[in-house]
């Protein structure tokens, strides 16, 4: 049961991440690589800032800003140096690396202070694993709230517009290159700040730790989207976070049956490949029973 | 009277297979408002560029625009969409699919104004797209359906709609019944011409419909090779037949 509860934390959690992605894959079409740099960024920066005796909220705060600034680097080199998407998520990302790495000091390092936001306003007094559920839940519903009001504003329309038909956006007067800053720029403060608790919630950081994350992240995204299609976009968080979850128990599942910790990643990745051709596969199979039916 | 638009010598050159091409090639025009002009022309006449310029989608190679005297060649197509909208050829190209018809009708009201940090006004202007898509078989309680949902001939019309909701000084019209079926194509046409009628715009519709190019607008241009080669007013385009047309392709 601890195992199934701990799963589901992480689920929480990780699903913050995932909204965050789900900003730049979904809302601005917009394949950003930086992710993978941004988590570790915010991991790295929230344990350097605690060990050096800040606040873990102040840590979160910061850790969200310095993802801010990795989405600006990703958004400058894509909309003024005109470099690919996929490109300037690439570069940022593995000169995040090394920033990275200047920001600790070394490749990893442990959380020795008390001070962790997992520990505070009571969340140390629920049983085992519920602060991350419960600290999950509320981080989700204020960042959902956030979410859903600025998309319903009008600069928030104009970013949805930007990623569904710029040259649409672009006619109606909407300034795409700002609104691909601001997705971009939000999108990796997310991601860092979810860094951020994730090295809270695991004790420590490292730098690699963001390898593969962009792969967690869409899987929650893409479960979410096989699981309840057509669903409006408020609703479509709600769905990132149960397929977050799913994807957390699906892993838990596969390692319980005794697969090799080592093949984590394999493993995400192919439920992710299988996720992605889910759909396909489904119209196959359907196409394949009508022609059945048919031909008798 | 003023002209609404003044096109001064534009010329646009690209560089192609080593050499340099006038896509545009020392084009002058006065649109004046009210004006509905037709322009023809082949693939590659420069027709679709010439409309790139003026929306500033595409930046001149030399020559100058003007709106309403104030010289605008150097504005982006941002500032120029308060004044300048343009409904283009590809349905798609024209509407957001994730959203919802009455939200890019919301989207396109603000035509050209600053995007703020305010809510969005949706349900206040409900009534006013319902009344705008009421004698539209195609749009008619469509209000809340996904543009994405839509044919190519709703999504057209929508199009249509987006660019005249907020009356622009200059309505381009990028062969924008060329991609759907006939009987489509002509009821958006007759919608067209009827807008433009009731609402007194002007308009710059480029075609390749000859039968379209003859039946509407007051002025018919001819363009090729970047160069006009034939200008004709309401009543030289009266005496008009298609056969006639056919020489300049």
């Amino acid at each position: 049961m601890n195992l199934i509860i701990s799963t589901i934390s992480q689920g929480f959690i990780w699903a913050i991440m995932a909204i965050g992605l789900f900003i730049t894959f979904r809302i601005l079409d917009f394949p950003d690589m930086t992710v993978e740099g941004s988590f570790p960024l915010g991991a790295v920066t929230a344990v350097m800032l605690i060990q050096h005796g800040y606040s873990a909220e102040i840590a979160l705060l910061v850790a969200f800003i310095f993802g801010n600034l990795a989405g600006f680097a990703t958004a400058f080199m894509y909309t003024k140096l005109h470099i690919p998407s996929l490109l300037a998520g690439i570069l940022t990302m593995t000169a995040l690396y090394s920033v990275n790495l200047r920001i600790l000091g070394k490749a990893n390092m442990s959380l020795t202070k008390p001070n962790n936001i997992f520990n505070k306003y009571g969340l140390n007094k629920l049983p085992v694993n519920f602060n991350g559920i419960i600290l999950g839940i509320i981080i989700i519903a204020i960042i959902t709230f956030l979410l859903i009001i600025f998309l319903n504003t009008e600069k928030g329309q104009a970013v949805i517009a930007t990623g569904d038909n710029e040259i649409m956006a672009a006619s109606l007067g909407i300034n795409t290159t700002v609104m691909k800053f601001i997705g971009i720029m939000v999108s990796n403060g997310i991601v860092a700040l979810t860094g951020g608790m994730i090295a809270q919630q695991n004790g420590f950081a490292d730098v690699n730790m963001g390898i593969g994350s962009i792969v967690i992240g869409l899987s929650a995204i893409i479960i979410g989207e096989v699981l309840y299609p057509d669903v409006p976009l408020s609703i479509r968080i709600i769905t990132i976070v149960i397929g977050s979850i799913v994807y957390r128990l699906i892993l838990m599942i596969v390692l319980q049956l005794g697969f090799n910790t080592n093949d984590l990643k394999l493993i995400s990745a192919i439920i992710l490949a299988l996720c992605l051709a889910l759909p396909t596969i489904r119209e196959q199979f359907f196409r394949a029973f009508r022609n059945g039916v048919r031909s008798k | 009277m003023k002209p609404l638009l003044e096109i001064n010598d534009a010329v646009k050159t690209i560089y192609n297979d080593n050499q340099n091409l006038n896509i545009l090639d020392g084009i002058n025009l006065e649109i004046y408002p009210k004006d509905f002009i037709v322009v023809l022309g082949t693939n590659g006449a420069g027709k679709s560029t010439l409309l790139d310029a003026i929306t500033g989608a595409n930046k001149l190679t030399s020559g100058e625009i003007k709106l309403n005297d104030e010289d605008i060649t150097q504005k982006n197509l941002a500032k120029r969409s308060r004044y300048i909208s343009r409904v283009y050829q590809d349905p798609k190209l024209g509407t957001s699919p994730r959203m919802t018809v009455a939200e890019n009708l919301l989207l396109a009201q603000r035509r050209g104004l600053p995007r703020r940090l305010r809510l969005r006004k949706l349900n206040d202007n409900i009534e006013k797209f319902k009344e705008l898509t009421k004698d539209l078989p195609t749009l008619d309680n469509r209000l809340n359906t996904f543009t994405e949902k839509l044919s190519g001939g709703q999504r057209q019309t929508l199009s249509f709609l987006m660019a005249i909701i907020q009356k622009p000084e200059l309505l381009l019209l990028d062969e924008h019944t060329a991609a759907l079926d006939p009987q489509t194509s002509q009821e958006l046409m007759e919608l067209t011409s009827k807008v433009i009628m009731e609402k007194e715009l002007t308009c710059l519709m480029v075609t390749h419909n000859l039968t379209e190019a003859i039946k509407y607008g007051n002025r018919l241009i001819v363009l090729k090779k970047g160069k006009i080669i034939l200008d004709l007013d309401k009543d030289q385009k009266s005496k008009l037949k298609e056969q006639d047309l056919l020489e300049y392709f």
